[in-house]
């Protein structure tokens, strides 16, 4: 285990996603590179999850998608969050907090 | 509603697919670049960005695809894509096709044809509220045969009963309608006025009857069906109210049935008149004769049993209140049955048997289709192999068989709603003159959903077998073997198959052949008559111009006298009912010389008032003494001629001649005897089939009454219905305005009276040829495919000197072997199932030799045919080029 590793926490990156897109609408790649400078590269997000968790997402209505010219004059897909995107975002944001914390004082607990 | 958006955007992405594939493409692709541009913004030359951007991603083939497949829409291309493999394979094998697709058809469609004509009649309740509770009373003769009621009969049960929450009764009434266009009779009813009460249905326009209605002085009202209003009146709104003109008397229409109101108990009444008389004390009336059709519905505490107890137990019990006539006493119960059994009793053996036809034919259908798609997974091992080889797991490829036989068997049941449409009209078309609720066979959404699920069925049925052989063996067997083309164990089973199809198609081949010599046996029973060249019609004589006898008489006579001048005329002569017609009008009678109480007395018996020609023209012959002739006159001693069987079973060795007889309404009166003056011979009446009952003639003036309407018959020189337009302009030149209907040969009405056994007959006959033809293309199919697997084998004894006619005695042999041995399992199991065509047999039993030898002797000859051609191919094998082949 020379390399850290880098996965996203397994059911926590629908949490990201919604979280990362609260700020300001973005593309995938945007997505993927802000979770990353957010999390100062403690996670790599792989492409093939992520555009799976977008379709399922916009799919499910948390997500809008709309085809935008970016910055550099290219055709892309941005995600907004939808009003049912920020409830879902508040419960899954409260549910984290509830469960990191029981692990966060699970772990303090000296031995 | 969670899962209506993902299931919309699904659905939308289907349909928009070259779209969303463009879209997904797009997106990944600008994932990559903007990837790239990030490692450019580090330094990196552009290829390198972009590899390194392509390292991150991973396989950029596996993003696309995660992407494509994430979404159910997926598992619906797959199947699209096992559709869209499965058709090409198909149209590679034009000729598996076409014979699959038409054998499929031809199962589907027959069966979906039988079901929607049995089904009104065995598998829906009658179209009532709570029909369930709906029964029929009969009184019940001294064979235990069913009879109608009285009126008073009826009066009694009535105020006795308790079992009923409603009862009625309906009486024929047959008035002629004038005015608005050509003289017509119309069918209907007098009824009591709670009539439809009992069924639970009132009229949709204007009211029903009341019970002022039926009294003496009432105005006189109808109510018609819709039908009725339609046709001869514009519509049901525009006739309610309006007067019209029945049997000479004005008529107010009060009422208009439902459309879909047809009274299951007498389908062709379109009129309805409330029943104004009522039974007295004097039975020598209309009122005490078996002529009224009783309806009731039973009381929500009561069930047939217990009804049919309550009646018998009235019967057994009568009071001062309600006098009875002897031949009205009650004294054997009521005959209470579900008024659906009623209705629908008669033509049940015929439509199981039809059913049980039916079963069998799509069983040897989808047999068929199994046969030849074994046939081809033989053929295909290869390629099965080949896909294993390359990956696929067995129930990826068990599933894309399966997909191939539904597809074939969907192909097969669209063709064969399309071939249920017509059978349903050839059903209709073929149905005896008496199938109950005919107006309810119709192909609808349930008819749909059966031939749906049928086909599914028979999809995967016939599939299953197939698909599961196929892909059993391993693949490199399976690799080997597809360069011998060479299957042992599959060879046998569908040799089993063929062997089971043929069985069956021996049970259908035998049923048919049963039926069809039954016929054969009753069309040749002697009727007692001779129906060649005789032309019969109904002549009425309504309306308050002949409200006496003595005018209906002269009416009568003068039309007989105009239709015997009519050119080809060899004679004529007036009946007041027609034998095998339908016609049923009995009467009571008593012996003086035997007393009521006697064996063999007191019984009923057919009654035929006829003008003196009626025997020479029906060539009925004469027995003893002498046939009614002119001096018969009205007001003479009433002379009656009474038929064989009924002489023998009265009189025995006594001279039954100058014996003396009183019948109907004169029974128990002061009437004087009638003497008997003659005996002729019996005439079937009802049926071919069953004994000719006792029947007597009288001289139409001297009967109590003069029928209003006769049948006139006819005999000619030539072709007996082209005299139909002269005749009824003979008797038009006496009396314009009467209605003359139901004009048909004797000969018609002789084959119409075996309507149900001829409807069962052409039905299962024409299953019977489809099977076998079915059965020796499968046999065909086997003994070919056997040929073709042996070539090397075949090639080889020819090389080690069979001679060509060996080669054909061997391939003959199989067929035969496998014929044979159909046709001994078939046998044994028609010998099981036939037993269920007993009823409808006549002459000869369900073990008839004769019809089994016919049946085998036709397998022997088809094994032969069958074998023919692949005989003639495995003779002209090149022992050379068949070892070359291998």
């Amino acid at each position: 285990m020379n390399e850290p590793n880098t996965d996203v926490i397994q059911g926590t990156l629908d949490l990201l996603i919604l979280k990362t897109l609260s700020l300001e609408p973005l593309h995938g790649f945007g997505i993927a590179r802000r979770i990353e400078e957010v999390s100062r590269g403690v996670f790599k997000v792989n492409a093939g999850s992520l555009l799976v968790a977008l379709k399922r997402l916009e799919r499910a209505g948390s997500l809008d998608a709309e085809w935008r010219e970016s910055p550099n004059a290219r055709r892309a897909k941005y995600y907004t969050l939808t009003r049912s995107g920020r409830r879902q975002l508040e419960a899954e944001a409260a549910d984290w907090k509830r469960r990191s914390g029981a692990v966060g004082r699970l772990l303090s607990t000296e031995g | 509603m969670a899962f209506l958006r993902p299931m919309m955007r699904g659905l939308a992405a289907l349909l928009r697919r070259g779209v969303t594939e463009r879209d997904e493409r797009d997106e990944v692709r600008h994932y990559l670049e903007e990837a790239a541009r990030v490692y450019e913004g580090r330094g990196l030359s552009r290829e390198d960005a972009h590899a390194a951007a392509v390292r991150d991603a991973g396989n950029v083939t596996v993003v696309h695809e995660q992407v494509r497949t994430a979404g159910w829409e997926h598992g619906m291309e797959t199947l699209m894509g096992d559709v869209h493999y499965a058709m090409r394979r198909l149209r590679h094998s034009p000729g598996f096709t076409l014979t699959s697709v038409i054998t499929i058809a031809l199962g589907i469609g027959a069966s979906t044809a039988v079901f929607s004509a049995i089904k009104p009649v065995l598998l829906e309740p009658l179209p009532f509220p709570h029909a369930s509770r709906l029964v029929t009373v009969s009184d019940v003769n001294a064979a235990d045969a069913p009879l109608p009621v009285t009126l008073g009969g009826y009066t009694e049960l009535r105020a006795r009963s308790h079992s009923f929450e409603a009862s009625a009764v309906g009486d024929a009434w047959q008035p002629s309608v004038t005015g608005n266009g050509d003289p017509e009779r119309l069918i209907g009813q007098r009824i009591t006025t709670d009539y439809f009460q009992v069924f639970g249905v009132a009229p949709t326009v204007g009211r029903g009857f009341t019970p002022g209605d039926d009294q003496p002085d009432a105005p006189r009202v109808v109510i018609l069906s819709d039908r009725l209003a339609r046709r001869r009146f514009g519509d049901a709104r525009s006739v309610l109210g309006r007067t019209i003109d029945l049997n000479g008397d004005p008529y107010t229409v009060v009422g208009v049935m439902p459309p879909s109101f047809v009274n299951v108990v007498a389908p062709a009444a379109e009129v309805w008149a409330p029943l104004r008389e009522r039974a007295t004390g004097d039975f020598a009336t209309r009122m005490w004769g078996h002529h009224y059709q009783m309806i009731a519905r039973l009381a929500a505490t009561s069930t047939v049993a217990s009804a049919r107890r309550e009646l018998l137990a009235i019967g057994h019990t009568p009071i001062p209140t309600f006098a009875r006539p002897p031949w009205a006493s009650m004294e054997r119960g009521e005959l209470v049955r579900s008024m659906q059994d009623d209705v629908t009793g008669p033509v049940r053996p015929s439509l199981y048997a039809i059913i049980g036809a039916v079963l069998l034919l799509l069983v040897i259908a989808a047999v068929n289709v199994t046969n030849l798609l074994i046939a081809r997974g033989a053929q295909r091992r290869a390629e099965f192999a080949m896909r294993v080889a390359l990956g696929a797991g067995r129930g990826r490829l068990v599933r894309q068989l399966l997909t191939e036989s539904v597809v074939l068997a969907i192909i097969g049941g669209a063709l064969g709603f399309g071939v249920a449409a017509f059978g349903v009209q050839g059903l209709l078309a073929i149905s005896p003159p008496g199938l109950p609720r005919i107006e309810a066979v119709r192909i609808d959404a349930r008819v749909f959903l059966f031939a749906l699920a049928l086909t599914t069925l028979v999809g995967l049925i016939v599939g299953l077998i197939p698909a599961i052989s196929a892909t059993r063996a391993d693949s490199s067997a399976g690799l080997q073997q597809a360069a011998r083309r060479h299957a042992p164990g599959r060879a046998s089973s569908r040799s089993a198959l063929v062997v089971a199809e043929v069985a069956l198609a021996v049970v259908l081949l035998v049923s048919a052949g049963l039926l069809y010599r039954s016929v054969r046996r009753l069309i040749a029973v002697p009727p007692g008559f001779d129906p060649s060249h005789v032309v019969t019609m109904q002549v009425v004589a309504a309306g308050h111009a002949f409200s006496s006898d003595a005018v209906r008489l002269q009416f009568f006579n003068d039309a007989l006298d105009a239709a015997r001048h009519v050119p080809g005329v060899v004679s004529a002569a007036f009946t007041s009912q027609l034998p095998l017609s339908g016609d049923d009008d009995g009467y009571g009678y008593e012996v003086q010389s035997i007393p009521a109480s006697a064996n063999g007395a007191g019984g009923s018996a057919v009654r035929y008032a006829v003008t003196p020609d009626y025997f020479a023209t029906m060539h009925i012959a004469l027995r003893a003494g002498r046939l009614i002739d002119r001096s018969d006159r009205v007001g003479g001693t009433e002379a009656i001629v009474i038929n064989e069987s009924m002489a023998q079973r009265l009189f025995g060795n006594k001279d039954p001649i100058g014996q003396r007889m009183r019948f109907g309404p004169e029974n128990g009166s002061q009437h004087a005897w009638d003497y008997i003056v003659g005996v002729v011979g019996d005439v079937k009446h009802s049926s071919l089939a069953e004994a000719a009952p006792d029947a007597f003639y009288v001289a139409s003036g001297q009967w109590d009454w003069v029928d209003n309407v006769q049948t006139l018959v006819v005999r000619t020189t030539g072709d007996p219905a082209a005299l139909v337009p002269a005749l009824k302009r003979a008797i038009w030149s006496i009396n314009a305005n009467q209605p003359i209907e139901r004009e048909r040969t004797m000969a018609s009405f002789v084959s119409a009276s075996e309507g149900s056994r001829r409807f069962a007959l052409i039905v299962i006959e024409t299953f019977a040829i489809v099977a076998f033809v079915l059965a020796a293309v499968g046999l065909y199919g086997v003994v070919s495919g056997g040929v073709i697997e042996r070539l090397r084998e075949i090639g080889i004894r020819s090389a080690l000197g069979a001679s060509p006619a060996e080669i054909v005695r061997a391939v003959v042999r199989r067929s035969l072997l496998l014929s044979g041995g159909g046709s001994l399992i078939g046998i044994v199991a028609a010998i099981a199932a036939t037993r269920l065509l007993d009823s409808m047999l006549f002459g000869i039993s369900h073990t008839d030799l004769a019809t089994y030898a016919g049946v085998a002797a036709l397998l022997v000859a088809m094994a032969v045919i069958a074998a023919w051609a692949p005989a003639r191919r495995a003779a002209g094998v090149d022992p050379t080029t068949a070892l070359r082949a291998e």
